[in-house]
């Protein structure tokens, strides 16, 4: 007898339809597994053997063939046990097969017939909407955080024998409740601006990448709070809207570092300078999304920028660019969503001492600064310049006086919302995420202000890009003031934080 | 403009006709032809051509000093030959003077330099940023002040004093190891072309030839001789550096020296300078006062006539910036906003009053 089981596998971190064959038919008992599994599926043999056992249901000694379709495609993970587990009691007629039309399932089964969690629930719940089943069965441990998904029915299943009885129709599982957050459980503990003591010139810088997303570069000596500050920003990003949410849950969901919940606050990465290209964009045989996927709609901090491999940041030119990586393996393309604003912080010179103390010579500073090029650092909206806070200002204890991040997030947000009721039908959500093109019709200037920037260009040299830049800024600057209109200040402001230095730096 | 004897001319195109024989035969380890320039014709092709005499002599007679003449003036070079009177009087006082001084750039500086005592300004080309800003702030001073400067064309050091030369307005005369016309180290393409411009390169081989290891130490003789004085402005030991300055002090001139930081391996050799009995200098006036006597000459300030920003605000802020503080203390100090000092600072960039040093931060624009 022959029946099939849908379920869901991760390409990346979309899902992607897998139908699950299970034939049984009389001769020689085998079991034959095809399709393109991997070890983990393979052994699914054995766990489905002694969950079946163990939960007072049959495992038929006779010929099985299984098969997942479609064929050529590489399928990996242990999520497919349920799916095995009900086509073989579906085919040997031990539960009936009809309603599991209509139903998607996915779990791993333990040897005593109990359900664990899988990678990629929310993922496989999208999909399963999307490709029309009505109803969703995972492991319990799963069901919150794929209950997410509206129009589609998920059920929390506990074990193989519980769900025999729920196809018997002698069991009705209670609909999962979605992990939304709940609005009366207390603000999250994210660090907030005001333990920063000074760096009101970095704060500024924070806000306003904060309020356009643009990417930013801190310098200064290590222990100033380059890393304190870029903490810092994910608190006064913009709360994630639902959507954005959904995204970074699933993007956590599929890499396994999700905590079942819907995700309320934006992601903070920071991997370490010694990562590689495979660490930092994503990839591997068995393509795993890299460090600036799993900080898709929040922020990722390279500290040391300097030390990081070339060809890493180098790597980050797509992402950068598209806001997604793409990775060819084979012949199969995955697609990572990869938006997020990049921190990137270093020192002012390699020996990184004071500069009444430091002992580099011009070219090694040359050396060093040639070291920040590339693909990275040409999409750096903003440089600030982080000085060591005196310990006497440290030990004074004066937290009034200090903005809270509540506040500078409340900027923040309304200077968005500008944006997006400009920026809407172009594709885009901040100012940060415009192209040349699309820079230069959003931010009109009028005649005075063209003639001020033309003096500008005069003097300061701003390759196309760096004036693509310098009216982006300005433009987020505005928009955190409140104002529709340029003026002369946003453009003088936006001119300060350019990031050209080293383009005329020469032993 | 070529003024150059037979003899002379002849002498220098031997030279550089033996100068891979030279290197040869220092060898790796020794850099100075100590003595060889000196030589007559016949003990130099004794001493350097050895097996290859005939080939050298052969040469020697092929020489056609009508045509080497035509040929240098085509390429509008410069040469002049120790009877010729545009020759640099000081440069006799060394034992073993160039026979012909090949040029690329304008005439007059050599007219200056018979005139106007100069200054050589050498040092380190892995300079520190604190060698780099006296270098090049004696640059620019000596410059404005009228002073020829003389320097080497090398990275580091040397550069920096014939930019800042340049930036004050000043003479340049660079002295250079291969022919004039060869730009060595090339990323010194643009400053090397600017010097032409407004200066003059200099060199004891003619046009074409490329350095090699002795040319070095051998060019720096003719730093030294063509100066009054020789600043060493930061310098590690040993140095090439150093050797100018023995052979400063070996024609009686004056050898000068920029102090620095006693821990600093970059300054040993300007401490011991020092120590030796060098001049210390700390800044352009001390060099007029040791040139011309004190109080004679003093230092004019390099073309700072601009005026102040016209805004008082601007004001304030320029001269935190130039206090080099950061934007914070600007901030405090002034009493604006963060936004408003960085729209100031903006402002000021703009007009060209500061300049924006690597990595963000803010110096006083050179002007």
């Amino acid at each position: 007898m022959l029946a099939a089981v849908a379920t869901f596998a991760l390409e990346g971190v979309k899902p992607q339809e897998v139908t699950v064959e299970v034939d049984v038919r009389l001769g020689l008992p085998t079991f034959t597994l095809v399709g393109l599994p991997d070890r983990a599926i393979r052994e699914s043999r054995e766990r489905v053997r002694a969950a079946l056992l163990n939960s007072d249901l049959d495992f038929p000694q006779k010929r099985l063939t299984v098969n997942l379709a479609p064929a050529h495609v590489r399928k990996a993970g242990p999520s497919f046990d349920l799916a095995i587990a009900v086509g073989l009691l579906a085919a040997s007629g031990q539960v009936p097969a009809e309603q599991l039309e209509q139903w998607a399932l996915a779990g791993e089964l333990s040897l005593s017939g109990e359900l664990r969690p899988v990678r990629g629930a929310l993922n496989a719940a999208l999909g399963a909407r999307r490709a029309g089943y009505r109803r969703l069965l995972v492991p319990e441990a799963n069901a919150s955080e794929a209950a997410l998904v509206e129009g589609i029915e998920v059920s929390a299943i506990p074990s193989l024998t519980r769900l025999a009885d729920l196809l018997h129709e002698r069991w009705t599982p209670e609909p999962a409740r979605p992990a939304v957050p709940d609005p009366d459980e207390p603000p999250s503990d994210l660090p907030d601006l005001a333990d920063v003591r000074g760096q009101e010139d970095a704060k500024r810088a924070l806000e306003i990448a904060a309020a356009g997303g643009h990417n930013l570069l801190m310098v200064g000596p290590p222990g100033a709070g380059k890393t304190m500050l870029a903490r810092r920003l994910p608190g006064i990003l913009p709360p994630p809207s639902f959507e954005e949410a959904l995204e970074i849950t699933q993007v956590h969901s599929a890499a396994g570092i999700g905590n079942g919940r819907l995700a309320t606050e934006r992601p903070f990465r920071a991997p370490h300078h010694t990562i590689s290209a495979q660490g930092l964009v994503g990839g591997g045989t068995r393509p795993m999304p890299g460090e600036i996927t799993l900080a898709h709609r929040g922020v990722l901090f390279l500290d040391e920028l300097p030390e990081f491999a070339r060809s890493a940041v180098d790597a980050l030119r797509q992402p950068l660019e598209e806001g997604r990586v793409e990775i060819t393996r084979g012949q199969r393309t995955l697609d990572f969503p990869a938006n997020a604003i990049v921190v990137a912080a270093c020192n002012r010179c390699p020996c990184a001492r004071p500069p009444d103390r430091c002992s580099c010579t011009t070219l090694e500073l040359a050396r060093y600064q040639r070291r920040l090029s590339g693909p990275l650092v040409d999409r750096i909206d903003l440089v600030c310049q982080v000085e060591a806070v005196p310990a006497a200002a440290l030990v004074e204890e004066r937290g009034e006086g200090r903005t809270p991040s509540i506040e500078v997030r409340a900027r923040v947000v309304a200077a968005r919302r500008r944006q997006l009721a400009r920026l809407a039908g172009a594709g885009v959500l901040c100012n940060g995420d415009m192209d040349g093109r699309l820079t230069r019709r959003q931010v009109p200037l009028d005649a005075n202000l063209a003639a001020r920037l033309l003096a500008i260009r005069e003097r300061i040299p701003l390759s196309g890009r760096g004036h693509d830049r310098v009216l982006r800024v300005a433009r987020t600057i505005a928009d955190l003031d409140g104002r529709e209109l340029l003026a002369e200040q946003d453009l003088d402001e936006a001119l300060s934080y350019r990031l050209d230095a080293w383009q005329r730096a020469e032993a | 403009m070529i003024d150059s004897c037979d003899a002379c001319l002849r002498r220098a195109l031997l030279i550089a006709h033996l100068a891979p024989r030279i290197a040869r035969l220092l060898g790796r380890s020794e850099r100075r032809a100590h003595g060889l320039l000196a030589l007559p014709e016949e003990d130099l092709l004794a001493a350097t051509a050895g097996r290859h005499v005939e080939r050298a002599l052969t040469f020697l007679e092929s020489v056609d000093v009508q045509h080497e003449r035509a040929r240098l003036a085509e390429r509008g070079c410069l040469a002049v030959c120790t009877h010729s009177a545009g020759y640099p009087p000081l440069l006799s006082d060394l034992p073993d003077p160039p026979a012909v001084l090949f040029g690329a750039g304008r005439y007059d500086p050599l007219a200056l330099l018979a005139e106007e005592p100069a200054v050589t300004v050498v040092g380190t080309r892995r300079a520190s940023p604190y060698g780099t800003e006296v270098a090049y702030a004696l640059g620019r001073g000596l410059g404005a002040s009228g002073v020829p400067v003389v320097s080497g064309l090398a990275l580091g050091i040397d550069g920096t004093a014939h930019r800042g030369c340049l930036d004050g307005g000043g003479v340049p005369v660079a002295v250079v190891a291969s022919g004039p016309d060869v730009v060595y180290p090339r990323r010194h393409r643009s400053l090397h072309a600017r010097v032409q411009e407004t200066g003059l390169v200099l060199s004891e081989l003619p046009p074409g030839t490329e350095p090699y290891r002795w040319s070095f130490p051998a060019r720096n003789r003719i730093m030294a001789g063509l100066a009054r004085m020789t600043l060493v402005v930061e310098a590690a030991d040993p140095s090439g550096s150093l050797i100018t300055a023995e052979f400063a002090k070996d024609l009686g001139r004056c050898v000068a020296a920029v102090p620095g930081r006693v821990t600093s391996s970059l300054a040993r050799g300007t401490n011991n300078l020092l120590k030796d009995g060098a001049t210390p200098i700390s800044g352009t006036e001390d060099v007029l006062d040791e040139l011309f006597g004190v109080g004679v000459r003093s230092a004019v300030a390099p073309g700072d006539s601009r005026a102040a920003p016209s805004d008082p605000l601007l004001c304030a802020v320029l001269e935190a910036a130039e206090a080099s503080d950061s934007v914070e203390t600007a901030a405090q100090k002034t009493g604006c906003s963060i936004p408003e000092t960085r729209a100031a600072l903006g402002r000021l960039e703009s007009e060209g009053y500061l300049v924006r040093g690597d990595l963000g931060g803010w110096e006083r624009a050179a002007r």
